[in-house]
């Protein structure tokens, strides 16, 4: 008994001692605070609407009152106003990038259509642009048929099938992609912060001399580690608290669907295979730049991967089957769940299981590494 | 110049870092042709005073003149640049570690302009006269400390200096070492009379032997003159004891000699013991078979130079290494590292000054209190004693790294002997002090042992503290030579100082081995040189080159940058390739079928034929629905709604439910246009199946262009390799550059004659290359794994990749400029590279679709001109004609860049 006490207040006190090595730190105590404050909003802020500012030119070969009433129906947001350009130009416009989309009207439009011969209207996309080419294509031929459709209306009627299709978006009604890219980078610095604290906490000591001092003191390794794994995690936690309240639905306003302790439960779990991970990969590094070079080649992986950008259903089967290792994948996951589709327990059950298990493996290697390794710091 | 103008004239020289004072108003005039000493402590400004005279430093007041002229001109420090050799403080810190001597040799004589049969000339004769011929091929780092001192003086000296500046060259080097640095000094100044040497030194015995000394403390100078002359001022028997004479007054007050009590030990009560204790790092043997026994009570010193093995027995001993062969014990027990309680009977006090800078004083007195489970309610009084012991009540709350070297030391000795232990281990504890701190750091160790009989420990590299020990072993090159009280150590060896003792010692450790010191300095010296000395050409692409190489050598040879360097690009290029994928496949979705007709079959088998989606298992329910979808499982719910075909059928209007998760908008977008496109193809074929044609009023017929498939990767991988080109080459660049500054081979910017533009070329071209390379590299990839192939001309995107890298790697100059440490260019370097390039460049969302500072970085940026030729000839298949509007603003890139990155740096200190 008397041993168990002496383990936890000795664990206690030396996570204390990181606690204070922190505050007086102001370097990272200004990156954790920007990070999950101003790097939150900003990346809320930064990544446009999926559709903004589409930049289109036409091609008007008809100079007709339903082609001007097209060229009409194009303006900002959603696209630039359409720049009017010959046959000619297209192609140079479209190499260089200077247009996304170019619409070409063809000569004697309106009276084709007019005559019922259902002339075509051409729409050249830049493919190479991903994120706009789709839906912004989309867009196109609804507003080109729509106004062809008005036009057309005023001659004579169309009959359809009386079959509906009622599209309703879920969790996130209006599509606010502010709400996505604040949350999904939110969720990302918790990795993010967890790791580097943890690593540089361990390197400083290392680097400082004083991991010296606490090996010939009366306290084991896994004091040591549980020591910086237990205050690094709850500095994070902490912050990731207070921006999930104040900076996601305070200032993004964003409806946190699902129930904050849940979330922060599993941020806590999710800390215990990130902090274990920080204290692995700074037993492999020898120096900071090192330290920072790994952390590079590692986390930037582990996040791009783990479906908190991309949608992970889409990825190719082997990338999928191998991130299922990585602990970022399920925190997405379960982050997702919760924040935006309000699940609860029984439904992310799985994943904080699996999360668990994660976190647990990695900290017994980290554990093995570091008792092998600390020797060899002094 | 005569040989009786002073080659060095001060004025009032002011120097401040920060708060820190370093020169406070420095008069001096120092004699020309003969050898001149620097003594002090450490940080009393003698470093700054050498670095200034060198012209490493920019002078901040007062005047410096050196060699006839004043070091605040450059045209001055250009011309005497040459002429002066500068040594900076730390063993080998202008040498670069993992090159060989004759690579460190070869760069600096190339630096100096000699030509390649004179450089292997001068390099033979000075390795020849210093006895390092042998050792050409052998890494810088892995010379002892005396090679190093003496390779570090064969690159000042390749150039024939007329001014030779060594700052405490002798640090840590053995006594042997040291006599024999000395001697080859003598008699190089015998071969060149006319060379002026001016000396750093912490050792004062050392001093004896210059022709005239400076002393100085707390930036100012206390007394000059020759040895002699101060020992008759003072009217003191040896240096150390003349320094503290001069010191002044209130430093001096409270100060008196050490006297230790005699020793009263009982033999048979040992607190020590080590046999045959051996430490093997791989087939280097540190310790090698080491024995001792120290009793309970005794000063026990361990003297030898720096890397003889002295830190590694200390650590065997606390258990913080476990030994190869051999056994130690302490207070009759096996050291044992699992066994917790043996450590509360010790207290360790490391080399590095190693308490938590981030705690104060009295936070780190009690951390160590409560660590060492000093019951709860004793711990305040002990902290307290421990304070008033060691003098440390006005520094309760302070931060041990604002407090004075002496102080931390005495903060350091407290908290080792806060719990108590009867055992102390010192390793070189008094490093850098001030011989007034010192002596009283040594009153507190001689009470700790005679009153409290504290078994005491000590390591030193100092002959004096040595010798107040009440036995000590001579250590070297892993051995113990002997061990025995010091008195008797000098007796045995009939010497008169124990530093004579020690050299007998070490001569007859190293046999009969020849000394090559014997051989004649070279002797061509009389003969001018053809160097250019004097004269320099404002870019020369010898010293380019000369960095160059280097650099190059040194990326090879350090395993962790080079593969970063090389493979780097590669993984990144496959982790966001796949990562960012716009693609929006395999999507899932299930159907919650109420009417289970026909026509409702028809619906979802519609769907399920699509390749964009991948049906689960039907739903259930509304419940199931629902939980499906909160857990991510399904992207897409389908609701049909019960009578369906039959309402259809009658031409009622009916109404089909999609549920679509909106948690990813961008997902959710094209899942709405798929889902309408699949609804409206189901619609026109059921039309057609009753024979109804759909009204056609137009149609628009949409050419996907570049990339037809709307594939992700075609339109991501060529913009991933603008973005790694960019961020790599960047950050290597600037930790190359940062690397120098914080192991402090920088200084050869400063004081050898290589231009800042030569240096700049020097370090950016190997990384340029590299960048090349990883393009190579990431095109093969792109064609072969990707399957992206290049459609346009490869030797534009070459071209274009070319300039590209030079301006990226500039950026990394500018980050390094900005910043000292590694790990703070690094940062900079991210994120002044990764931000703009990821979210304004047209990455993701087109430059066109930013607004205001956005779209401003965006239009400015290079990345943005860099993605579009390399979309443009990955994908549309152009070339430099249709290009070359994307190819000005990279050109006008390069010397805006390299401008700035020229501009920031400095040529010297500040």
């Amino acid at each position: 008994m008397d041993a168990v006490i002496r383990h936890l207040s000795n664990i206690v006190r030396l996570g204390v001692k990181e606690l204070w090595s922190l505050w007086r730190d102001p370097m990272m105590l200004v990156l954790i605070v920007y990070l999950f404050s101003v790097a939150v909003y900003s990346s809320a802020r930064a990544i446009p609407e999926t559709l903004h500012l589409a930049a289109i030119a036409v091609v008007d070969e008809d100079h007709s009152p339903l082609s001007q009433r097209i060229v009409a129906a194009f303006y900002p947001p959603l696209f630039t106003q359409p720049t009017l350009i010959t046959r000619d130009e297209m192609d140079a416009g479209m190499d260089t990038g200077a247009y996304t989309f170019v619409i070409n009207i063809p000569p004697d439009f309106q009276r084709d259509v007019l005559a019922g011969r259902a002339p075509a209207v051409q729409l050249n996309v830049d493919a190479t642009r991903m994120s706009q080419a789709f839906s912004g294509s989309g867009y196109i031929q609804q507003i080109v048929l729509g106004e062809v459709q008005d036009f057309v209306r005023r001659y004579r009627a169309s009959s359809t099938l009386p079959v509906d299709l009622n599209v309703r978006m879920r969790f996130n009604p209006s599509l606010t992609q502010a709400w996505f890219g604040g949350a999904m980078q939110y969720v990302n610095y918790i990795t993010l912060v967890s790791i580097l604290l943890t690593g540089a906490a361990l390197i400083r000591e290392r680097e400082h001399g004083t991991i010296e001092h606490l090996l010939v003191m009366p306290v084991t390794p896994t004091e040591i580690m549980l020591g910086k794994v237990w205050s690094m995690g709850l500095v994070v936690l902490l912050a990731a608290a207070l921006s999930l309240f104040f900076m996601l639905r305070g200032v993004l306003g964003m409806p946190i669907e699902g129930s904050a302790p849940l979330f922060l439960a599993g941020v806590a779990l999710h800390l215990f295979a990130t902090t274990s991970m920080g204290i692995f990969l700074a037993t492999v590094a020898r120096t900071m730049p090192q330290f920072g070079l790994l952390v590079m080649l590692t986390i930037l992986p582990m996040q791009m991967l783990s479906g908190g950008s991309t949608p992970f259903e889409s990825m190719p089967l082997f990338v999928q089957r191998v991130m299922q290792l990585a602990p970022t994948t399920h925190f997405v996951e379960l982050a997702q769940a919760i924040l935006y589709r309000g699940a609860g327990i029984d439904v992310v059950l799985k994943p904080f299981l699996i999360l668990a298990l994660i976190g647990s493996t990695l900290f017994a290697l980290s554990l093995s590494r570091f008792r092998k390794t600390i020797g060899q710091m002094a | 110049m005569t040989p009786s103008e002073p080659v060095v004239r001060l004025r009032d020289v002011r120097q401040q870092y920060g708060t820190t004072q370093a020169l406070a108003g420095v008069t001096l005039e120092v004699p020309a042709g003969c050898m001149v000493g620097l003594i002090g402590p450490d940080g009393v400004g003698k470093s700054s005073l050498l670095s200034l005279i060198a012209g490493a430093r920019a002078v901040q007041a007062g005047s410096v003149r050196v060699l006839g002229g004043d070091m605040a001109s450059k045209a001055h420090r250009d011309a005497v640049c040459p002429r002066i050799a500068y040594m900076p403080q730390g063993l080998g810190k202008n040498l670069y570690p993992t090159l060989s001597v004759e690579e460190n040799l070869q760069f600096f004589a190339r630096l100096f302009g000699h030509g390649g049969a004179e450089r292997r000339r001068r390099i033979d004769e000075l390795t020849r006269s210093t006895g390092l011929h042998a050792f050409l091929q052998r890494p810088a780092g892995k010379l002892s400390g005396g090679m190093k001192q003496k390779l570090g003086l064969c690159c000042a000296l390749i150039h024939d200096p007329d001014l030779l500046i060594l700052d405490e060259p002798t640090t840590g080097v053995d006594p042997l070492a040291r006599a024999q640095f000395w001697d080859l000094i003598e008699r190089i100044r015998r071969q060149r009379p006319g060379m002026s040497v001016m000396v750093a030194t912490a050792y004062m015995d050392e001093a004896q032997r210059f022709h005239w000394l400076v002393a100085m403390d707390e930036g100012q100078v206390l007394a000059t003159g020759a040895p002699q002359e101060l020992l008759a001022r003072t009217g003191c028997d040896s240096l150390e004891e003349a320094f503290i004479a001069l010191m002044p007054e209130e430093k001096k007050r409270g100060h008196q000699a050490v006297v230790i009590p005699p020793l009263q030990v009982d033999d048979a009560d040992v607190a020590i013991e080590a046999q045959g204790l051996t430490m093997r790092f791989g087939d280097f043997t540190a310790v090698d078979h080491v024995n001792f026994r120290i009793r309970r009570g005794e000063i026990f010193g361990f003297l030898g130079s720096n890397g003889c093995g002295k830190t590694t027995t200390m650590k065997m001993l606390t258990g913080l290494l476990p030994a190869s062969e051999g056994r130690a014990s302490l207070f009759g027990k096996a050291v044992d590292p699992n066994d917790i309680d043996t450590r509360r009977r010790v207290g360790y006090m490391s080399q590095a000054f190693s308490l938590y800078g981030e705690l104060t004083v009295r936070q780190n007195l009690l951390l160590h209190a409560q660590l060492f489970h000093v019951p709860a309610d004793q711990r305040a009084a002990r902290v307290q004693a421990m304070v008033e012991r060691f003098d440390l009540q006005n520094e309760l709350d302070a931060l041990p790294e604002s407090l004075p070297l002496g102080v931390r030391q005495r903060l350091s000795l407290a908290v080792a002997m806060v719990h108590q232990p009867e055992l102390l281990i010192l390793d070189e504890p008094t490093s850098g002090v001030d011989p007034i701190a010192r002596d009283r750091f040594w009153q507190l160790l001689v009470d700790l042992s005679r009153r409290d009989r504290v078994t005491i420990f000590i390591s030193t590299h100092f002959m004096n503290e040595a010798a107040r020990c009440d036995r000590m072993s001579m250590m070297h090159a892993g051995r113990v030579l002997d061990s025995d009280r010091p008195a008797a150590l000098i007796a045995k060896r009939g010497a008169a100082t124990l530093e004579e003792a020690f050299i007998g010692y070490l001569v007859e450790a190293a046999g009969d081995a020849p000394t090559a010191d014997e051989a004649p300095v070279i002797e061509t010296r009389a003969t001018p040189a053809p160097a250019a000395i004097g004269h320099r050409a404002p870019f020369s692409l010898q010293r380019l080159f000369s960095y160059l190489w280097r650099e190059t050598l040194e990326l090879q040879r350090d395993p962790v940058r080079a593969a970063m360097a090389l493979l780097g690009s590669l993984v990144l290029m496959f982790v966001i390739g796949y990562g960012i994928t716009l693609d929006v496949e395999n999507l899932k979705y299930a159907v919650l079928d109420r009417d289970h007709s026909e026509a409702s079959q028809n619906y979802a088998l519609n769907l399920a034929g699509s390749r964009y989606f991948s049906e689960r298992p039907a739903i259930k329910d509304e419940a199931d629905l629902d939980r499906r979808m909160r857990s991510g499982e399904l992207s897409l719910a389908i609701e049909i709604p019960s009578g369906f075909g039959r309402d259809m059928l009658r031409g009622r209007a009916v109404q089909i439910s999609a549920w679509i998760d909106g948690a990813m908008p961008q997902r959710a977008e094209t899942i709405r246009g798929y889902v309408g496109g699949l609804h409206q193809k189901w619609l026109a074929q059921q039309l057609a199946e009753r024979g109804m044609s759909v009204p056609q009023t137009a149609s628009v017929e949409t050419r996907y262009r570049y990339n037809p498939d709307v594939k992700s990767l075609p339109a991501m991988v060529p913009a991933v390799i603008a973005l790694l080109l960019l961020m790599l080459p960047a950050m290597l660049t600037a930790l190359a550059v940062v690397r120098e500054k914080e192991l402090g081979s920088i200084i050869n910017l400063y004081v050898t004659p290589v231009t800042r533009l030569e240096f700049l070329l020097g370090k950016q071209l190997p990384y340029v290359g590299l960048a090349m390379v990883n393009f190579l590299l990431m095109c093969a990839a792109s064609i072969t794994i990707f399957d992206v192939p290049i459609t346009g001309s490869f030797w534009a995107l070459a071209l274009a990749t070319l300039v590209y890298a030079i301006v990226a790697t500039g950026i990394g100059l500018v980050a390094s400029s900005m910043t000292r440490s590694q790990s703070a260019a690094m940062f900079i370097a991210l994120v002044v590279t990764m931000v703009p390039a990821v979210q304004f460049s047209g990455l993701l969302h087109p430059v066109t679709s930013l607004e205001g500072a956005g779209r401003l970085i965006g239009d400015i940026f290079p990345s943005t001109y860099m993605l579009i030729i390399s979309r443009g000839v990955f994908s549309k298949a152009l070339g430099l004609r249709e290009l070359g509007s994307a190819l000005v603003p990279l050109l006008l890139a390069v010397p805006v860049v390299m401008g700035t990155a020229l501009a920031l740096l400095k040529k010297q200190e500040a």
